[in-house]
């Protein structure tokens, strides 16, 4: 007795429990190594799914086994230059040579860490987890919100408004050739007979006329009954609705690299910016990045020298703004574009300079900007700089500033921009 | 001969399988199987995916398995390797069941569709129904209802203890798998009705005998008579998992039946553990044997015996142990090769095969391999079969490593006086008794601290490795009081110790 059977449209994922076991355990590993990625790849490419390795040490199922030492004897095939009693050098490491038979046995062999993949959401899940964003937020970020109407073609079903008159027209059209063809094709063949009688010499009393001149007028009222336009001939604009944010947007990440800022600090102020930049990414379609970095001079930066290059001395905040001002009015000063910026710095500034700051931001850069977010990546207490963003925080709604520690601080920034989109 | 068109059986020649061609195919090898007289468990073939033999993987090919993280480790390790194509899947699993299930991938062509039939549904369910260590040690008939049971039963501990709970004892559990097993004694039949009805029963009469044993109180009499402490256990205990079971002083009952469960599971897996060479040999040899029958009646063709062939070759290919693909002996290539050879010395001997094999020489070649099959393990087979004919073709050397010496020796080779030699010398290397280091349980103290004493007995002076302290945890967790484990040589002198404390009647 034998039984055939189909399994394969049984569910898959028998290991999806025991997976989701594994990332349970070591959550705390897997989340050093999301931080680790996260430090690592571009702002633009956070989104991706990441391969996760782990100390294999961690992951590691002990079991008693026994060390290399003492006595082993191994049998191995193969031998080709070896007679009994022959002596042999050990091989080194863990080489494949000659006379190595322990495999499994040996601690010697190095092990690579253990790697594996997270898929894009457990990946971003451990990522907000970090920053300890409400549920609330998560949807928001992880869900497409807006949609654009697109044409797709045509209907045949619709509202009256929707109505292609020439696509309609041209559908009637060949309706009327294709019904009319047959009747078409009788009267020209009784116009030709009559048009021969006639040439014949035939008069309009003869009887075989008037049958023809009969048959041609019934057939003439038949092709005229046929309708110039019939509901089945009606087509319509068809339209859907697709998920897709509408406009672009710029993002500028503005940062202090002076002496005072760390790598650390630098790297809160990164997820600070990949924050920023995930949320922009969910609205909109397109999105540049500028990178401008300054202490007492600013520049315009890619990406990787943004992050990783070290500058020592003071800092001249108003140098990123006017930069910054010139940027905006220079490439994207045209409607399309939605500006939003972020900064991030240490708080520290050449005294005059901060209010000089606050009167570019509000003379020149606030009513052109989206959105401004000032985080302050210090411990200590505020200083100029702090209580002159302060003032334009005061008279402008779309400025949100925040005195951050720790990545978890980060939060807070964002929680005003995300109510002021309702959806 | 090629395949005979006008033959009303003959496979068509196409590489897609059709649920009636594998029928069909299924159908000859089935005629072939019997000719060669092969008992088998009945068949149960089953279709799947790639995604659901990378399952099948996870859970040691078992239909269904209870939930553990190292499970998922499993998986994502065969994941990423398959997707990253640095390695294929396995084109067949076949578990020791009544009826035997065998699953068949759905991307293999009807040839190798074909070969898996004839190695797995076959080959190895016949090695599962006639070996004696499968036949002592597992029930076919219940293994896939107590899987069952035990998925159940682990499930409602977690619901009711904590997933967390749960999976630290069955960490414990897993570090001591491989000594879950009696070696030696003849285990009882489990069956799945049993299970379940005496399961409670003997949760309580466990939970009384501990409560014997470690009962606080004295009887008056027994004060009386105060006499030095009888050993416990009287003979050294080697399932270390059934100690525990039985006599860990602080475990409840349901953490016994977990200690049970996965004692129960490893004891199943040890035969496999112990017939590689010979289950891969045997199977391969019936896959390559009734093949090798369909094409002579014409059933098969060219080319359908080209891409078994090739997919043949490699399975049994043994790369040298200078090549840098060696990663120790291949059983598919030694199984082969060795039943092969069992047939050659039956059909054809030499003078040194009367020689060597004076009770098969000339014999009935497929009675002499269904003895073989029945009646030994990987260690004893070979032992006793390998020929020297096979050691010529294999080169086979043996090296003997001493850290006392400074340079490895050869100690034979494949010549007239290193012949039984190596032959012993690759046997013992089968022998899971000198693979595994030779761990027992020796003593308990019951009057004091009640610590347990294990005791590794050192084979050829090897030590532990270093992962030693890290399962001894996982026994102190087990055990809930110190555990020592002494290393002792032949002579019984010890070595050198280890030991975990732990915190008086700490519990987790």
């Amino acid at each position: 007795m034998t039984y055939l059977i189909d399994r394969r449209l049984q569910g898959k994922n028998k290991s999806a429990v025991n997976r989701e076991r594994f990332l349970r355990r070591y959550k705390a590993q897997i989340k050093d190594a999301v931080g680790r990625a996260i430090k690592g790849r571009s702002i633009t490419d956070v989104e991706n799914g990441e391969k996760v390795s782990i100390p294999v040490k961690d992951v590691n199922e002990p079991r008693f086994g026994h060390a290399h030492g003492g006595v082993w004897e191994t049998v191995n095939p193969g031998n080709t230059e070896y007679q009994k009693g022959d002596q042999i050098n050990r091989p080194r490491g863990g080489g494949g040579g000659a006379g190595r038979g322990r495999a499994g046995n040996s601690e010697q062999t190095t092990e690579d860490d253990f790697i594996f993949e997270l898929s894009r959401e457990e990946f971003m899940n451990y990522f907000f987890e970090d920053l300890e964003l409400p549920n609330m937020v998560k949807t928001q970020l992880t869900q497409v919100v807006e949609y654009k109407n697109q044409r797709a073609g045509y209907n045949i079903s619709g509202t009256p408004s929707n109505i292609h008159v020439l696509r309609s027209l041209r559908g009637a059209l060949g309706r009327r050739i294709a019904v009319g063809g047959p009747s078409r094709k009788q009267l020209t063949a009784l116009e030709h007979q009559l048009r021969d009688l006639r040439e014949q010499g035939a008069e309009d009393d003869d009887p075989l006329v008037i049958e023809l001149k009969h048959k041609i007028h019934h057939l003439h009222t038949r092709l005229l009954a046929i309708p110039f336009i019939d509901p089945i001939d009606l087509r319509y604009s068809n339209r859907i609705k697709i998920p897709k944010p509408s406009t672009a947007a710029v993002m500028f990440c503005v940062m202090d690299v002076s002496g005072s800022m760390d790598e650390s600090r630098k790297d809160t102020a990164k997820r600070f910016f990949i924050l920023l930049y995930l949320f922009l990414k969910r609205v909109y379609e397109r999105i540049d990045v500028v990178f401008i970095r300054h202490h007492t001079a600013a520049a315009e930066v890619d990406e990787n020298e943004f992050f990783h290059s070290r500058e020592s001395g003071g800092t001249v905040v108003s140098s990123a703004l006017h930069l910054l001002n010139k940027v905006i009015s220079e490439r994207y000063s045209n409607g399309d574009w939605n500006s939003y910026v972020a900064q991030a710095s240490d708080g520290d500034n050449w005294d005059n300079d901060s209010v000089l700051c606050k009167q570019l931001l509000t003379s020149a850069i606030m009513p052109k900007v989206q959105y401004y977010t000032y985080v302050e990546i210090t411990d200590g207490p505020p200083q100029n700089l702090w209580e002159q963003y302060a003032e334009v925080a005061a008279t402008h709604q779309n400025f949100a500033m925040q005195k951050i520690v720790t990545p978890a601080d980060i939060y807070p920034v964002f929680r005003e921009l995300f109510k002021k989109q309702p959806k | 001969m090629p395949r005979d068109p006008n033959n009303p059986r003959a496979l068509p020649e196409q590489s897609e399988w059709t649920f009636d061609l594998i029928e069909q195919a299924h159908e000859e090898i089935r005629r072939v199987a019997r000719k060669f007289g092969l008992d088998t468990y009945p068949n149960q073939l089953e279709i799947i995916t790639a995604e659901q033999m990378m399952d099948a993987y996870t859970s040691v090919g078992m239909p269904v398995s209870y939930n553990h993280w190292s499970f998922g480790k499993h998986f994502l390790t065969t994941e990423k390797s398959y997707k990253r194509g640095q390695m294929g899947l396995a084109y067949e699993i076949v578990i020791n069941s009544n009826p035997c299930i065998a699953y068949l991938m759905e991307e293999n062509s009807l040839t190798m569709q074909a070969l898996v039939i004839a190695h797995a549904a076959y080959g190895h369910n016949s090695f599962f129904k006639g070996n004696y260590l499968f036949r002592t040690w597992t029930d076919a008939d219940a293994i896939v209802d107590y899987m069952v049971f035990a998925k159940n039963y682990i499930a409602e501990c977690e619901q009711r203890h904590g997933i967390d709970a749960v999976e630290e004892l069955l960490d414990s559990c897993h570090a001591l798998q491989n000594y879950g097993v009696d070696r030696y004694k003849r285990p009882a039949k489990l069956s799945v009705a049993q299970e379940a009805a005496r399961q409670k029963e003997r949760e309580e009469y466990m939970q009384s005998q501990v409560n014997e044993l470690w009962r606080t109180l004295p009887r008056r009499e027994e004060q009386v008579r105060d006499q030095a402490p009888a050993r416990f256990p009287p003979e050294p205990e080697e399932n270390l998992l059934y100690f525990i079971e039985k006599y860990a002083p602080l475990l409840e009952p349901w953490q016994r039946e977990l200690v049970r469960i996965t004692r129960k599971i490893s004891q199943y897996f040890y035969p496999q553990r112990q017939t590689q060479v010979m289950n891969e040999g045997w199977a391969t040899f019936w896959h390559y044997t009734i093949l090798q029958e369909l094409y002579k009646e014409g059933i098969v063709g060219d080319g359908f015996m080209l891409e078994f062939l090739q997919s043949h070759t490699n399975v049994v290919y043994q790369p040298p142990a200078t090549s840098p693909y060696y990663s120790g002996i291949n059983p598919y290539a030694l199984g082969f090769a060795m039943m092969t050879d069992i047939k050659r010395i039956c059909e054809d001997p030499t003078d040194e095969d009367r020689a060597w094999f004076p009770d098969i020489a000339g014999s009935d070649w497929i009675k002499t391999l269904d003895f073989a099959m029945r009646n030994f393990k990987d260690e004893s087979f070979i032992a006793q079969y390998l020929s020297p004919k096979l050691i010529r073709e294999f080169h086979f050397f043996a090296v003997l490593d001493d850290d006392r010496s400074d340079k490895l020796t050869i100690s034979a080779i494949h010549d007239e006086a290193g012949y039984r030699y190596v032959r012993q010398q690759l046997a013992d290397q089968y022998n899971l008794g000198n693979r595994e280091p030779n761990i027992q349980v020796w003593q308990v103290n019951t009057r004091d601290d009640r610590a347990l004493t294990l005791r590794h007995t050192q084979f050829q002076r090897r030590p532990l490795n270093q992962q030693a302290h890290e399962v001894l945890k996982h026994v102190a967790r087990l055990w809930g009081f110190d555990v020592r484990l002494e290393t002792v040589d032949p002579s019984g002198r010890v070595v050198s110790s280890l030991e975990c404390r732990r915190e008086k009647r700490a519990r987790y």
